[in-house]
């Protein structure tokens, strides 16, 4: 309970500096039609006005600032213009409408999943040949990290490219850049894992003459799962960022990429910023839901007390 | 005093050497150790810590490979030895594994060897039974005691038919009234099981109590100093501890870790 009060203090504390800041974000816009609704200004003309302080004119046009939190294409959208935005294009919309946020966020969701499907597999699949050879973590660990330190934003249109180019398109391409950012974590966290069985164990099983599969099996893998999983949360949300950069360079009509880069093209702020929270919203539960499994996982396994 | 039946010993070391290479030079973690053990002894190894009894321990386990002289465990060598599952190690700390309940580890050495379902289950009872967790097999490690779950490794040693069982400070993690009730039982154990058995401690009254034998060994190099043939008979209430027997045996271990100069430096 205490903790509640807590944390709605911190939530009600960033909502209203949100609020705040909105005031000197798009207190220039408001005074410009407010002049030309004839209402009178301080200072009268525009010319005046360029070289003034935003907090300045919001403190000398007080009656402007509810005026800042109510704008068609404000600078910063106020909190409650995303929220009803978000309402309108969630709740109010069809599903099959294109300016449905629930119909772009499955079209991003559902590259999302088939590129985490693809990169957690992938990245358990190198953590099982990195932990169980050399001759593999000597080389492909190194190109691993290489691959992490170059943008994705850079990367992602030559993939779009090449893919196109052998007859690949729709979400395939954008599985790829989702699975290429989110094996990274997992074989990260799996070698870890599958590394964590101390020397006492492995001779353990040595004690019992136990071949290496079943090594793997009976120790490497179980000992593992607590670090997939804090790679697996890892890997969702950047599966995520792939998904919508993927979106990007391609033009793409649908998803979430392609509702921030159209709002964009015609200045819709309120747009955008609901299709992030959108974004962030569906981070935040695809995160939630795999900490349940989690839960649920190593309670079963007694790894949980 | 000797037994006439079997004349061959069950671990047989002559000169034993190992010595780690490492980036301050070479170290001596045993020096020329010769040593006999027979069936149904019970051999505890004492001395201070560096004394290589450990070290000797893991060798006859084949988890280290000595670099000179010759070492046998049931009249083949120590890999083979463990490679046909000679013996059941214990190991300091439990290591049980956290996601298998009780009877899931102590099976764990008997899916690996391959033994029936059936048969597994029924190893498992027995063995919980000598060990006194009998209705534990559902629990978790981390629902057990500290001592029951060094209870439980023990259990996880004795499930299959190896005769030697190796002990490598079994009990050191754990306080003195839990240790002398463990103490109590692996004695019982043993004479139950027949089993020949080699203990690691850095307890006097633990190695008096327990064994037949007592190794004493004293470090750079490692090197046993004394072997101590123990006049106490086989059946040992918890008091004999104040017989002046036991007493006078412990007072020689005393000398002979004294005679190691292993607290001098």
């Amino acid at each position: 309970m205490k903790s509640l009060v807590a944390v709605l203090t911190v939530v009600a504390a960033i909502v209203a500096f949100w609020y705040a800041a909105c005031v000197p974000m798009n207190i220039k816009g408001v005074l410009v039609a407010a002049e030309r609704a004839g209402v009178e200004v301080t200072p009268a003309t525009a010319k005046e006005r360029r070289d003034m302080s935003e907090i300045g004119l919001s403190l000398s046009n007080s009656f402007a600032i509810p005026d800042t939190w109510a704008q068609d294409r404000p600078r910063l959208p106020a909190p409650h213009q995303v929220a009803i935005e978000l309402w309108k294009t969630t709740v109010e919309k069809k599903i099959t409408s294109k300016r449905s946020l629930i119909y772009h966020g499955w079209v991003t969701l559902s590259a999302t999943l088939l590129g985490f499907a693809i990169g957690t597999g992938l990245g358990i699949l190198l953590a099982v040949g990195i932990v169980h050879s050399k001759v593999m973590d000597m080389s492909v660990m190194p190109w691993a990290i290489v691959s992490q330190t170059i943008p994705i934003i850079a990367l992602a249109p030559m993939i779009i490219v090449v893919l196109y180019s052998i007859g690949v398109q729709g979400i395939i391409p954008k599985a790829v850049i989702s699975a290429y950012l989110s094996f990274f974590p997992v074989v990260v966290g799996m070698v870890k894992g599958l590394r964590s069985p101390d020397g006492m164990q492995l001779d353990l099983l040595r004690t019992y003459n136990a071949s290496q599969s079943q090594g793997f099996w009976k120790l490497r893998l179980p000992a593992s799962l607590p670090y997939l999983f804090a790679s697996l949360k890892i890997g969702i949300a950047a599966s995520l960022v792939g998904a919508i950069v993927g979106e990007l360079p391609t033009g793409a009509v649908a998803g979430l990429g392609a509702r921030l880069l159209a709002g964009s093209y015609y200045g819709q702020t309120v747009q955008i910023w609901s299709a992030l929270f959108a974004a962030a919203i569906l981070a935040a539960c695809l995160v939630a839901l795999l900490g349940l499994l989690e839960r649920v996982m190593l309670k079963r396994m007694g790894m949980s007390a | 005093m000797k037994d006439t039946i079997n004349t061959q010993p069950v671990i047989e070391a002559r000169q034993l050497d190992l010595t780690f290479q490492t980036n301050d030079g070479p170290v001596h973690a045993l020096k020329d150790v010769n040593l006999e053990i027979n069936k149904g002894d019970f051999v505890s190894f004492i001395g201070p810590s560096g004394c290589g009894k450990t070290t000797f321990l893991r060798c006859i386990a084949a988890l280290e490979t000595p670099t000179g002289g010759t070492l046998s465990v049931n009249g083949m060598s120590a890999d083979e030895a463990r490679r046909q599952r000679a013996y059941g190690y214990v190991f300091q700390a439990a290591g049980l594994y956290p996601w298998r309940t009780i009877a899931k580890n102590i099976k764990l050495p008997l899916e690996i060897m391959g033994y029936s379902k059936a048969e597994q289950d029924e190893r498992v009872q027995k063995v919980l039974e000598l060990v006194d967790l009998a209705g534990f097999g559902g629990k978790f490690p981390w629902q057990l005691s500290g001592g029951m779950q060094q209870r439980a490794s023990i259990a996880r040693a004795l499930a299959f038919d190896a005769d030697i069982l190796l002990m490598d400070e079994p009990f050191g993690a754990l306080d003195e009234i839990v240790r002398d009730h463990l103490n109590e039982q692996l004695l019982q154990l043993w004479a139950r099981t027949n089993k020949t058995i080699g203990f690691v401690t850095h307890s006097i009254p633990e190695a008096v109590y327990l064994s037949t034998k007592i190794v004493v060994m004293s470090p750079r190099p490692g090197r046993i100093t004394d072997v101590i043939e123990s006049t106490l008979p086989r059946e040992r209430p918890l008091d004999i501890r104040d017989t002046p027997e036991f007493i006078e045996i412990a007072h020689r271990v005393r000398e002979g870790l004294r005679a190691g100069h292993s607290y001098d430096d």
